[in-house]
């Protein structure tokens, strides 16, 4: 398996798609239903592909870990979803939309993915109207789009500031009606443990019942992940706090390429942290920096009696306030791309700028804004974030600037897949943001939802029909065949083996220390000794858990700990994986920076010589190095640029 | 200005769907008050967990106030006493030095009790299954531009459709009733041309999966209203009733 | 029609429009009986024509009905509410602002409901129920009874406390009733609220006058 094939077909760019399906190999009606899908994962990408499946008549089975489907995490996605509609008159187009997202992941994802993305992006704003999706519309009753980062087009379709919630409402309603009518079987309060393989197939999974803790087994004839990404890995995330990477994990253990782990991406308006127990760091959306000024003070001293609560962010005057993303990027000023807003704030905060009680945070203001439109307009545009924004920090944004910090939001690496979101492991596949597949090295806002529900509606409806067809003949799978016994033996033994360590801390003081070593030294910076560093530091913790963790009660109820420990000892992995794959990439791109790898100016120096390829990992075993296999990124359509936004 | 404050917390333990539960009470000291409600229960079961002890079992995710996941009934409030926020936004500068916190589960028939304050909604699942879609398949929809809908009523569609489904209104119901959950989703979707085809059909099949699972009757006395968090109007109410009433008039 | 049973909206709508009806009746019981204080000839003169006459008969029964379905149905809503709620009950009362008397709406039912006994037994009993089945102590000059019967300052007390319950019951039945048969709307919501409360308020000091002024006049 050496042999990397991404299966990409041949033709011109803006034909490949039409020419897979006029001849990919279809599931007739009457075999559809006697073929199993399993789906795990109810946000934008498992909600719609079950929902699809179910209706094209597939038998398919759901899970998910929340007590609803609609709980899923895509719910919390604030801004919109980008299409190509060009209902603005402006200029957009598929081609426009698919090379934004290409530039936008600074030239690391694959050409005829992104292609096909932007060209069923369309289908999908019709998809969601047809289900009811309140999107936001203009008094002559037709839709309205808003402009976002790295596009010069309005092409975001949004729902208030929860286009997400509305988008998953609307696959939750589809997936709802497939499960009334006995196409889907749903499975709530069940977490994936591992992955099933028999003969080189994924043939099933065994999960934990979270409530009963009874381990169960089910077959399927192909297995569908669509279980996100690997965010919390830095513990403080934007992240759900039960998000996680462990199915994608297991999948990864039982022979799926793992694809470009350092690609995580930094979202630089969060909310600061506050203290040692804050669990989760909450997003202030994107559209903020197109009427606020980001600064900090110009002198050290303000800085510092800022700290000490001696001055107030109003004191300083005009003169003595560094805007230095107007100074630095004159060209985009406040709207460069969140990889570099990111890493201009941790520049001033590491530097001794910084602001708020912890020295990092620096200053959203709409002082200005609120001088040139007046507070109704920025109320009416912003006025739930600024509401949000108050219920946590306890200050009024319309009279003192906000604080923002950078903060893990979205992870661009993923399961490697190929064109057809078919992993290594014949018969599973991976959709959403599980899979690494068209965002590159660096994410576009709005885009996270397209990719969702691109690859549930209408990529794997189609493609996996032309793994199935071959399957027809495959009676159903008895679930108690020798490798279901394995599978699920394995999966209770690291169980017990968790719950007997009894040792002396619950399990969120390993997650924490992991999180603080993956964000001082894999995060928003990286260089080759840091890397090494938290290599070393991470196997040491991992050590440390595996002797010291304690996890109270019994593993046959309810028990969070117990989830959390079977979470982050995965996590653990995944964060050697990310240093590794990170430490291996000599070169900055998109939302991985080495600071041996800058210009002069402190820009990220992308390598296309020596990195343009895809790493995909393999693993080899515990504890033994993974083996890298790269995947070229032939360049055919556009030709690779470094960006630049200073002019 | 956040302080660090002491507070005893009553709360309610129960082992299982059948044991019997009681409150058992915790003191907590030295909480900052900028910290979030269910970051202090954080705190509390890592206390716990060091002592020996099994921690409190709760539910919660995305902990921004829009999975809905969170489900605590907080000194005689669902979400605690903060106006339009879920439990997970609530934070500890609502409550002072001294207080005693009383911390119970969502009570309801139609929720039963899974493990201490967690609850099992997955009745608002079958609820939305019943009927709380457009039956539309992937594909063949026509330009999302083709029926163009007046700004007032899209905007009316998504206020109700802003529901997230937390079985608040449940909670602060002395009726145990499902009103609101339910007219939220009737009237998001009977307000929008694409919904409004089946709305006849969609009331009268999510009210009789409702009166199924052992919902109470409304009486309209508007707790629902005042304690969601995201501000869903009980005049959706009067249009569920509009509706369900038109339609079996109409049969 | 089986749903007016089965359904919970069903329920509620019968809950509704027999609590609407009864609204008309206050407004019918109230104009006819404030002839009292205008003139005891006219009073007299309107027993009369309700009297045992056909239309009065029916007239009565319907109303009975109507009384027996809103006391029925409002027996069934709540004993079916106390199971939803379930058996375990939350410690800590309920801090949500609701208005009082949409909570109690039961109670107050029932002590208006006692009041009501009490009423017919001292008043229509002795009037329109002696007269049916011939019973020669039957009052034929209604107003005599009635002024009699204020005479009692209790009885006035317990009147004016009985119409005070009724204008609780009411400031929450009216626009309820109406919002339950779907007659709501984001606008309409506070007005009918409004109207509700004005018709309550009506009931109260029409209803009021009557004893007081009788207690006071004779």
């Amino acid at each position: 398996m050496n042999q990397i094939n991404s299966k990409i077909p041949e033709g011109p760019l803006a034909e490949k798609w039409a020419n897979y399906k006029n001849h990919q190999k279809l599931v007739n009606p009457a075999n559809k239903r006697r073929l199993d899908i399993i789906v795990v994962g109810t946000g934008l990408a498992g909600a719609s592909a079950a929902s699809s499946l179910g209706e094209l008549g597939f038998n398919v089975l759901n899970f998910c870990i929340q007590d609803s489907p609609r709980r899923a995490h895509s719910i919390a996605a604030q801004g919109g979803i980008n299409a190509a509609k060009n209902y603005q008159n402006d200029g957009d187009s598929v081609y426009r939309l698919f090379y934004d997202t290409i530039k936008g992941g600074d030239y690391r994802a694959r050409e005829a993915n992104v292609y096909r993305l932007a060209e069923v992006s369309n289908n999908i704003i019709d998809q969601c109207v047809a289900q009811g999706v309140p999107f936001a519309r203009e008094y002559g009753g037709l839709l309205d789009n808003r402009s976002f980062g790295g596009a010069q087009v309005s092409r975001t379709f949004y729902a208030r500031g929860q286009t997400g919630q509305q988008l998953l409402v609307g696959a939750y309603s589809a997936l709802s009606r497939a499960i009334h009518k006995g196409q889907v079987k749903l499975y709530t309060r069940r977490e994936m443990l591992d992955l099933v393989v028999i003969d080189g197939r994924a043939r099933g999974i065994i999960v934990r019942n979270l409530v009963t803790g009874k381990v169960e087994r089910y077959a399927a004839h192909a297995v569908v992940i669509a279980t996100g990404g690997y965010g919390n890995t830095f513990f403080l995330s934007t992240n759900a706090m039960n998000s996680n990477g462990s199915a994608a994990w297991q999948c990864y253990k039982k022979g799926a390429y793992f694809a470009n782990p350092c690609m995580t991406q930094i979202h630089p308006t969060c909310i600061p942290v506050h203290g040692e127990f804050q669990s989760k760091l909450t997003l202030m959306s994107e559209s903020l920096r197109n009427d606020g000024r980001i600064w900090v003070p110009k002198k050290k001293e303000d800085a510092a009696a800022i700290r000490a609560g001696k001055l107030k962010p109003t004191d300083i005057k005009e003169e003595d306030r560094d805007y230095y993303l107007e100074r630095r990027y004159p060209a985009f000023g406040n709207l460069v791309p969140r990889d570099v807003a990111s890493r201009a704030a941790k520049e001033r905060c590491d530097a001794g700028y910084g602001v708020g009680p912890t020295g990092y945070a620096v200053y959203l203001d709409f002082s200005d804004a609120i001088k040139r439109l007046g507070k109704s307009v920025i109320e009416e545009k912003y006025g739930n974030l600024f509401q949000m924004y108050q219920k946590i920090v306890d200050e009024n944004p319309y009279e003192t600037p906000m604080m923002i910090y950078p903060a893990i939001h979205y992870t661009m690496g993923g399961i490697w897949v190929d064109y057809e979101l078919m992993t290594t492991i014949p018969g599973l596949f991976a959709i959403g943001e599980a899979n690494f597949s068209d965002h590159g090295a660096n994410r576009l806002g709005a885009s996270a939802l397209m990719q969702g529900l691109a690859d549930g509606y209408f990529i794997l409806p189609y493609t996996i029909q032309n793994y199935l067809a071959d399957q027809i003949q495959v009676p159903r799978f008895d679930t108690n065949r020798p490798e279901f016994d394995e599978a699920e033996k394995g999966a209770e033994e690291r169980i017990s083996k968790l719950m007997n360590i009894k040792g002396k801390y619950p399990v969120d003081y390993f997650h924490k220390k992991l999180g603080h070593i993956m964000w001082e030294y894999v995060g928003m910076s990286r260089n080759a000794e840091g890397l090494k560093f938290a290599l070393k530091e991470i196997k040491a913790l991992k050590k440390e858990f595996w002797t010291d963790v304690r996890i109270p009660g019994t593993d046959e109820t309810v028990n969070p700990e117990l989830e959390k420990a079977l979470r982050l000892a995965d996590f653990f992995e995944i964060g050697e994986l990310i240093a590794l794959d990170a430490l291996s990439r000599e070169e900055s791109c998109g939302g991985h920076f080495r600071t041996e790898y800058q210009t002069p100016d402190g820009e990220a120096l992308r390598n296309d010589e020596k990195f343009s390829f895809v790493s995909c990992w393999e693993y080899q075993g515990e504890d033994k190095e993974p083996i890298l296999h790269k995947e070229p990124l032939n360049y055919q359509f556009v030709v690779p640029q470094q960006r630049n936004y200073k002019s | 200005m956040d302080k660090n404050i002491n507070i005893k917390l009553r709360i309610w333990r129960q082992k299982g769907p059948k044991e019997k539960g009681a409150f058992e009470t915790y003191e907590l000291e030295n909480v900052y008050q900028g910290s979030s409600f269910l970051e202090m229960l954080d705190i509390l079961n890592n206390k716990l967990i060091c002592e020996g002890k099994e921690p409190v079992a709760f539910d919660h995710d995305c902990r921004e106030g829009i999975c809905g996941m969170c489900s605590l009934y907080i000194n005689g409030h669902p979400h605690g006493p903060d106006e339009d926020v879920t439990t997970c936004q609530l934070h500890m500068r609502k409550f002072n030095d001294g207080d005693t916190i009383t911390i119970e589960p969502w009570r309801s028939a139609g929720f039963p009790i899974i493990k201490d304050l967690m609850v099992d909604r997955s009745a608002f699942d079958k609820i939305i299954q019943a009927g709380g879609y457009v039956s539309v398949n992937t594909g063949g929809a026509p330009d999302a531009n083709t029926i163009p809908i007046e700004k007032d009523k899209a905007d009316a569609a998504m206020d109700a459709a802003a529901c997230i489904g937390c079985g608040a209104c449940v909670a602060a119901c002395k009726n145990g009733s499902a009103m609101l959950f339910v007219a939220a989703k009737v009237s998001h979707l009977a307000l929008l041309p694409q919904g409004r085809i089946e709305a006849a059909k969609r009331a009268k099949a999510m009210v009789a999966k409702m009166d199924e699972l052992g919902f109470g009757n409304c009486t309209n006395t508007g707790a629902c209203e005042i304690e969601c968090p995201k501000n869903i109007s009980i005049t959706n109410i009067a249009r569920l009733n509009r509706e369900f009433l038109k339609a079996k008039f109409k049969d | 029609m089986s749903w007016l049973i089965k359904s919970s909206i069903g329920r509620k709508f019968i809950m509704s429009i027999s609590g609407l009806f009864m609204i008309l009746f206050l407004l019918f019981h109230m104009s006819m009986n404030l002839a009292l204080v205008f003139s005891l000839e006219a009073y007299d003169k309107i027993c009369e024509l309700l009297g045992a006459n056909w239309y009065a008969i029916i007239g009565t029964l319907v109303l009975a009905a109507g009384f027996a379905v809103h006391i029925i149905y409002a027996i069934m809503l709540t004993l079916q509410n106390r199971k939803a709620r379930g058996k375990e009950r939350y410690e800590s009362s309920s801090k949500t602002p609701t208005q009082w008397s949409s909570k109690n709406m039961f109670i107050l039912g029932l002590s208006i409901l006692l009041f009501l006994i009490l009423h017919l037994y001292q008043l229509w009993y002795n009037m329109q129920f002696k007269e049916l089945i011939g019973d020669p102590t039957a009052v034929s000059k209604g107003s005599e009874l009635v002024v009699g019967l204020f005479q009692n300052s209790w009885v006035v007390l317990v009147y004016l406390a009985a119409f005070v319950l009724l204008w609780f019951h009411l400031t929450h039945g009216f626009w309820s009733a109406l919002h339950t048969i779907g007659w709501s709307n984001k606008v309409w919501l506070k007005r009918i609220k409004v109207i509700g409360n004005i018709f309550a308020t009506l009931i109260l000091i029409g209803f009021s006058i009557i004893p007081i002024y009788l207690h006071f006049a004779y």
